[in-house]
């Protein structure tokens, strides 16, 4: 199972959508008011492309997105779930 | 953003394809279709037999799983004929692939080998009485009952709603932004024609009334509170880029038309071609589509690379190419005269279809003032302010 932190290649991407504020690893992103509609898809094509995971149904719930903290412990998951099913 | 040009033998083998397609069996029948106001069920037979409803499913229930470029080669060859067939690729095209992202798998076995063959056609019930641009103005509840659920409200404006056999259609569960798999037989749902529209008139519109419409549970697509933001936004990307393609083809038509009128027409003396007034409409023309051209190329090859800067490309895309058909079609009037504003040239019909245009799957308001805010987060942060003549200041 992978535990690498995921999170600075996370703030890298967010960076972008919300400038000069300093967000926090437990900072609820959807309630700071930086991100449009667009947010959403961009960030389920940001994990799935940097990561190469597939976001399922399953995933979305809002505590799967909502903070850095929160995507970083999704993508470790998913991960884990592929080192397993890949493992002979 | 890198920028490719060039088509693989595989997709230049079927632009070919689509484009005879379009030319033969498209083209000469549209302007009877909008008259009509409805697509024939022998011409819808035969663009399902073809294969072409089954674009956006992917290979594994049925589908051809085009990649972008080739399907966005698939909308701008029918955008070039008439656009409500190509509506049709974008309505059933975003419940295909709504389904097949955000569907169970229980639900993608039901409906995307259906979806594929044509016998079951989709459509993409967002839109509402009071809710438009404004998607979070959704009105439109659903309750749990039993298994299943209850919907009530009402849609408005739904492409293809007088034909489809299921709807990808939007209501608040408990107060949460909701997807739902609605079939044409639900109980409780009414469907009415809308008629007499200014453009797409062959795309079969259609209000939908909920009322105690009654759903099994399996129609519930997606977790609760991800219906627009996931579900919807996935499906009107899809959208965007189609009618962005679809207006490359639309605006090629204005110009293919001006070509051959001006080329044929002779006034003062002299053809039409030959005045430099009409040779500025003709050049802005083909200007503004082979750039169109360009920008949905791009949005195409981000889209394959599921890049995140696709999303943007693509409002890029959708927004120039739009705006250029309307532009380009209301030239094309121009350059026919009066005979531009007949019904035996159709030139009329393109310049009603290009209108709706610039209003469907994002306005062109909406395109600008997100690709403004997109334009910000996209400036790097490290450059000076610079002074009006470009001397950096700080």
């Amino acid at each position: 199972m992978t535990t690498a932190d995921h999170k600075p290649q996370i703030f890298a991407f967010l960076a972008r959508y919300f400038g000069e504020h300093r967000l926090a690893e437990d900072e609820d992103m959807f309630a700071t008011g930086f991100v449009n509609s667009l947010f959403v898809m961009q960030l389920v094509l940001f994990v799935e492309g940097e990561f190469d995971i597939t976001v399922e149904d399953e995933d979305l719930e809002i505590r799967n997105f909502n903070t850095v903290r929160a995507v970083d412990a999704l993508v470790t998951r998913k991960l884990a779930v592929g080192a397993a099913d890949r493992r002979p | 953003m890198a920028i490719r040009v060039q088509l693989s033998p595989r997709q230049a083998e079927a632009r070919e394809e689509y484009e005879s397609f379009a030319r033969e069996a498209v083209a000469p029948s549209a302007n009877g279709w909008d008259r009509a106001e409805r697509l024939p069920e022998e011409f819808l037979k035969d663009f399902a037999d073809r294969g072409y409803l089954a674009s956006a499913v992917p290979p594994e229930y049925g589908g051809a799983g085009l990649d972008a470029i080739t399907f966005g080669l698939l909308n701008e060859e029918l955008g070039r004929g008439c656009s409500s067939v190509r509506s049709l690729v974008t309505v059933h095209g975003m419940a295909c692939q709504a389904v097949a992202r955000w569907g169970t798998a229980s639900q993608r076995a039901d409906w995307l080998p259906k979806l594929a063959s044509g016998e079951a056609i989709g459509a993409f019930a967002l839109t509402e009485p009071g809710a438009g641009s404004d998607v979070k103005a959704l009105a439109t509840t659903a309750r749990r009952v039993g298994d299943g659920f209850r919907l009530d409200g009402a849609k408005r404006w739904i492409t293809f709603g007088r034909r489809a056999d299921v709807y990808l259609l939007f209501a608040r569960l408990d107060g949460l932004e909701t997807a739902f798999l609605v079939p044409r037989d639900a109980p409780g749902l009414e469907v009415r024609p809308i008629t007499g529209v200014l453009g797409t008139r062959a795309s079969m519109l259609a209000e939908l009334d909920l009322a105690d419409c009654r759903v099994a549970g399996d129609a519930l697509l997606a977790r609760p509170g991800f219906g627009l933001s996931a579900v919807a936004a996935g499906a009107l990307e899809l959208g965007r880029y189609s009618v962005a393609w679809g207006c490359v083809g639309l605006s090629q038509a204005c110009l293919d038309a001006s070509l051959d009128h001006a080329d044929r027409r002779e006034t003062f003396g002299v053809r039409l071609r030959d005045h430099q007034l009409v040779q500025r409409m003709i050049a802005d023309m083909a200007t503004g589509t082979a750039a169109a051209r360009l920008l949905c190329q791009q949005a195409g090859w981000l889209r394959q690379a599921r890049s995140t800067e696709s999303l943007y490309a693509t409002w890029l895309a959708k927004y120039h190419s739009s705006v250029t058909a309307f532009r380009s079609a209301s030239d094309a009037v121009q350059v026919h005269g009066a005979h531009g504003c007949g019904g035996d040239y159709p030139v009329q019909r393109y310049l009603r279809d290009a209108k709706v245009m610039e209003i469907i799957e994002g306005s062109t308001e909406l395109q600008q003032t997100t690709i403004a805010e997109s334009a910000y987060h996209a400036r790097p942060r490290a450059t000076a302010p610079t002074s009006p003549t470009g001397e950096v200041t700080a």
